[in-house]
């Protein structure tokens, strides 16, 4: 299993501070992803492990090696770290075959072999060998370069928003396939992107970058059911978020008495729920923990997004609901609390 | 797991490079300020001559005449090159036009003609052909693939998405050309533009034939009457006036936006326009304008090469002269590429302040038309290095002062094929940043490297006044050679002279067009 630390690692540009005393280990994942909006310096800490850029602070040791260390590095060609790019960043001048073979030692037959086994791994047709990169679909750019990276027989594998330039469709089935791909080659690999859902859906574990600094990391699970404040709750996916009173490991709020996850503290907070941990209640609203009066409901196929009034309060909060058998605009339903709540820490 | 309490190696860690080499830096640098010695220079003598003389060598009516000719002759060319260029770009680009491959070849291949070239051909026809029409008539020949190769181009690369935009939005085909189309050829116009004005103010031979004066043959006569006086001198630094008004009335109404392409992919390939009717008068003015621009020069050619028969080519000096054009040529093109390659790796890869003021610089004073450099190198060498003098340094020094962006441009467009995003995936597929140099940069930017070469070795084949001016004594190329015997009217001994300077510019030429196809991702 690698492992990867990374320790007070900080970068500026000019008065731009880039990455600020990032310190991440990762050691028992096989998939890492560093997530966050664009400019929160995921892919300048992503292009200091790959080597291209040099730390002003901090160190990065992969296995027991050190990469980066008082402001010395290991140039980026003896890291033995596989790199594809956003826009994979092919060689135009050479063809599919000479791009996949560029870092091969092999000669000849061999060579060609090596070559023709490695297109095959990322599920491209032989007949690609012979084309220029400019002949290429994105999708296929991408899978190019990967297999270029994977010549390599690398020990980590750094993605670069890969995925971001596809098409929906395509974007996921190339994130299942690269997925499948590097767990099958036992090679570890870490994803930079700003997509939430992609994020989650690749990752065994997941850092969540802002403006530099690393917010929180952990397993997905971990990171969706307790985020570090509310920016990265929202950030991960839809929330509820209600003002409360704790007291003895339960809240005080417009939904009713809540158990929340922290037994400790007492007093004024926030608390937050994710929506599919409500239920809604049409028939039996009187048993329910909690009422609310329907706003408005914006019908969308499969499922409809309601409007929902708190009486206790007059909070509005949002559901997303199966479109089967909705409310009519006006009328009380009942809300059904399942799990705890999670505290935001202040 | 536990690699974190186990001992860490640290070997082959290195203290990163600097971004940008020291001696890279330094080498542009040194580059830029010697650019700048012909305007120090005009700068110097003004002050040396002191204000009274100046204003006595100024503000004379000798001056305002040839202000007046250079002028008539700018706001008459230009406006005409302009028209010329952009019909022919259109109709080669975007109309059903027949045999479009063959039109485009035609328009570009006037600049296989030297100026002087077409002007000795007109004037052997028709020696009565002079006078500013003449001077207008013949600039628009030789000057128009300036704007057409910037402007097709730029057709070329123009989203057909958007034309088809604006006709959704209702605009007739007409509007959509001066709404859409248009705008968005102007940086390539006004570029164009500013070339041929340029070239205009530069030129000697072509008037000088036509009898027609200007700045340049002025200063050139007077210094061949009295060599080196301020009267010439003066000259040249209101020419160099007049250049640099030029330039910056171009930067001031170019307007800084750019019109590229948004969004990724490849654009759609573009439907041409149906000429119908038109068709018949597209070919007339295609047509008219190939006779003009090459049939004319080739006539007259092949006139005066079948007088003179074998004996024209049995001259002792023809060949002497093609050597050394070819060894100038060669010499003077590898300096200038190897001089620009610091400052065009800088502008790519490390833009700065002072890699741009250093830019600006180069293209300053290779905006001065080659006399002004020509006479500032004659000074500077006869007062602060008499040995220099009339050697083939200074020749080269000259060569290197005026075409360096001609290099730099080239080299510029081959360095950005290769971003450091690509040495960077070399890196990370183990490649030494030498190796990446090897493998990925240079295959990437050679191709601009040996335009640049050619654009270069072209323009120092051509070259006529710089030449004649420095050149060690006993020099002659091609075109100093062509020179002499078309001043002493010997038509059919020039013919030879003419021919193989045509001849050797046909291939680069050919170079050039098809560059400026592929640049544009044809």
């Amino acid at each position: 299993m690698t492992s990867l630390h990374l320790q007070h690692l900080s970068k500026h540009y000019g008065a731009t501070q880039a990455v600020q005393d990032v310190s991440l280990a990762c050691t028992s994942a096989s998939r890492v992803a560093i997530v966050g909006p664009s400019g929160s310096g995921k892919t300048t800490l992503l292009r200091m492990i790959a080597g291209f850029e040099h730390p002003d602070q901090g160190s990065i040791t992969l296995n027991g090696q050190t990469l980066a260390a008082d402001g010395k590095a290991l140039p980026a060609h003896l890291r033995g770290i596989g790199y594809v790019a956003q826009d994979g960043a092919l060689f135009p001048h050479l063809t599919v075959a000479d791009n996949i073979g560029f870092g091969l030692q092999l000669k000849g037959a061999e060579r060609q072999r090596r070559i023709a086994e490695l297109l095959d791994m990322v599920a491209l047709d032989q007949a690609m060998l012979q084309r220029w990169p400019h002949q290429l679909s994105g999708g296929q750019q991408q899978r190019i370069a990967l297999a270029r990276a994977l010549a390599q027989q690398p020990r980590l594998m750094l993605l670069d928003e890969p995925f971001s330039a596809l098409d929906t469709g395509l974007r996921a089935a190339m994130r299942k396939m690269v997925a499948q791909l590097l767990g099958d080659a036992g090679i570890t690999a870490i994803l930079v992107t700003h997509d939430q859902a992609e994020a989650l859906s690749f990752a065994d574990q997941l850092a969540v970058m802002r403006q530099g600094r690393l917010i929180q990391s952990g397993s997905p699970q971990q990171l969706y059911s307790q985020p570090a404040d509310e920016a990265t709750a929202l950030f991960l996916g839809e929330a509820v978020i209600l003002p409360a009173r704790i007291h003895q490991g339960k809240a005080e709020c417009g939904l009713g008495t809540i158990a929340v996850n922290n037994s400790q503290f007492s007093g004024e907070a926030r608390i937050m729920l994710r929506p599919e941990q409500l239920g809604l209640e049409l028939t039996d609203s009187a048993q329910c923990q909690a009422q609310a009066r329907v706003l408005e409901c914006d019908f969308g196929g499969h499922d409809s997004l309601i409007d929902l009034q708190l009486p206790h309060d007059n909070t509005v909060l949002q559901l997303r609901t199966s479109s089967w058998n909705l409310p009519s605009p006006g009328s009380m339903v009942g809300i059904a609390v399942q799990g705890r709540a999670h505290l935001l820490p202040a | 797991m536990a690699a974190h309490d186990s001992p860490t190696s640290t070997a082959g860690l290195r203290r990163p490079g600097r971004q940008v080499p020291l001696w890279l830096q330094g080498s542009s640098l040194l580059v830029s300020l010697l650019a700048l010695l012909p305007v120090v220079f005009i700068v110097a003598i003004s002050i040396q001559t002191g204000w009274n003389t100046v204003v006595q060598l100024v503000f004379r009516p000798r001056v305002a005449e040839l202000l007046l000719n250079t002028s008539l002759l700018v706001i008459l060319t230009v406006p005409l090159c302009t028209l010329l260029g952009v019909t022919l770009a259109w109709l080669t680009e975007r109309s059903t036009l027949p045999a479009r491959g063959c039109w485009r070849m035609l328009a570009v291949a006037p600049l296989a003609v030297p100026a002087f070239v077409h002007s000795y051909a007109w004037i052997s026809l028709l020696p009565a052909f002079n006078g500013v029409s003449a001077a207008v008539l013949l600039s628009v020949i030789a000057y128009t693939p300036f704007i057409y190769l910037p402007v097709s181009a730029a057709l070329r690369r123009m989203d057909p998405a958007l034309e088809d935009s604006a006709a959704s939005l209702g605009l007739t085909p007409l509007a959509v050309f001066r709404r859409v189309t248009l705008p968005q050829l102007k940086l390539a116009i006004w570029g164009g533009g500013l070339l041929v004005s340029l070239h205009l103010l530069a030129e000697y031979g072509l008037y000088a034939m036509l009898r027609f004066d200007t700045f340049t043959t002025a200063i050139f006569d007077q210094f061949q009457s009295s060599f080196n006086g301020p009267a010439a001198n003066m000259l040249a630094g209101v020419l160099a006036l007049c250049c640099l008004g030029l330039l910056w009335l171009e930067a001031g109404t170019r307007g800084n936006a750019r019109y590229a392409r948004l969004g990724s992919g490849s654009a759609r390939q573009m439907t041409p326009a149906r000429l119908g009717a038109w068709t018949v008068p597209a070919l007339l003015l295609c047509l008219l304008s190939g006779v003009l621009s090459l049939g004319v020069p080739l006539i007259t050619l092949g006139h005066w090469l079948w007088k003179g028969g074998i004996e024209a080519w049995q001259n002792d000096s023809l060949w002497p002269a093609l050597q050394q054009t070819v060894l100038l040529g060669l010499l003077g093109a590898v300096l200038t590429v190897l001089a620009a390659v610091p400052l065009a790796w800088l502008s790519v890869r490390a833009v700065s302040r002072l890699q741009r003021l250093q830019e600006s610089c180069n293209y300053i004073t290779s905006a001065l038309p080659g006399i002004v450099t020509a006479l500032a190198l004659v000074t500077i060498t006869i007062h602060y290095a008499r040995p220099l003098y009339q050697t083939i340094v200074t020749i080269l020094l000259a060569y290197l002062l005026m075409f360096l962006p001609r290099a730099l441009v080239s080299l510029r467009a081959g360095i950005a094929q290769a971003p450091a995003e690509l040495e960077q995936a070399a890196g990370s597929l183990g490649s030494t940043p030498g190796q990446a140099l090897r493998r990925v940069t240079l295959p990437l930017a050679a191709p601009g490297a040996a335009a640049g070469l050619a654009m270069v070795f072209l323009a120092i084949s051509n070259e006529l006044t710089a030449t004649l001016l420095l050149a060690p004594n006993g020099t002659r190329t091609l075109a100093t050679g062509f020179w002499a015997m078309t001043s002493e009217i010997d038509y059919m001994m020039a013919a030879p002279y003419a021919l193989l300077m045509v001849l050797l510019s046909l291939p680069l030429t050919w170079l050039l067009h098809d560059h400026s196809k592929r640049s544009a991702g044809r």
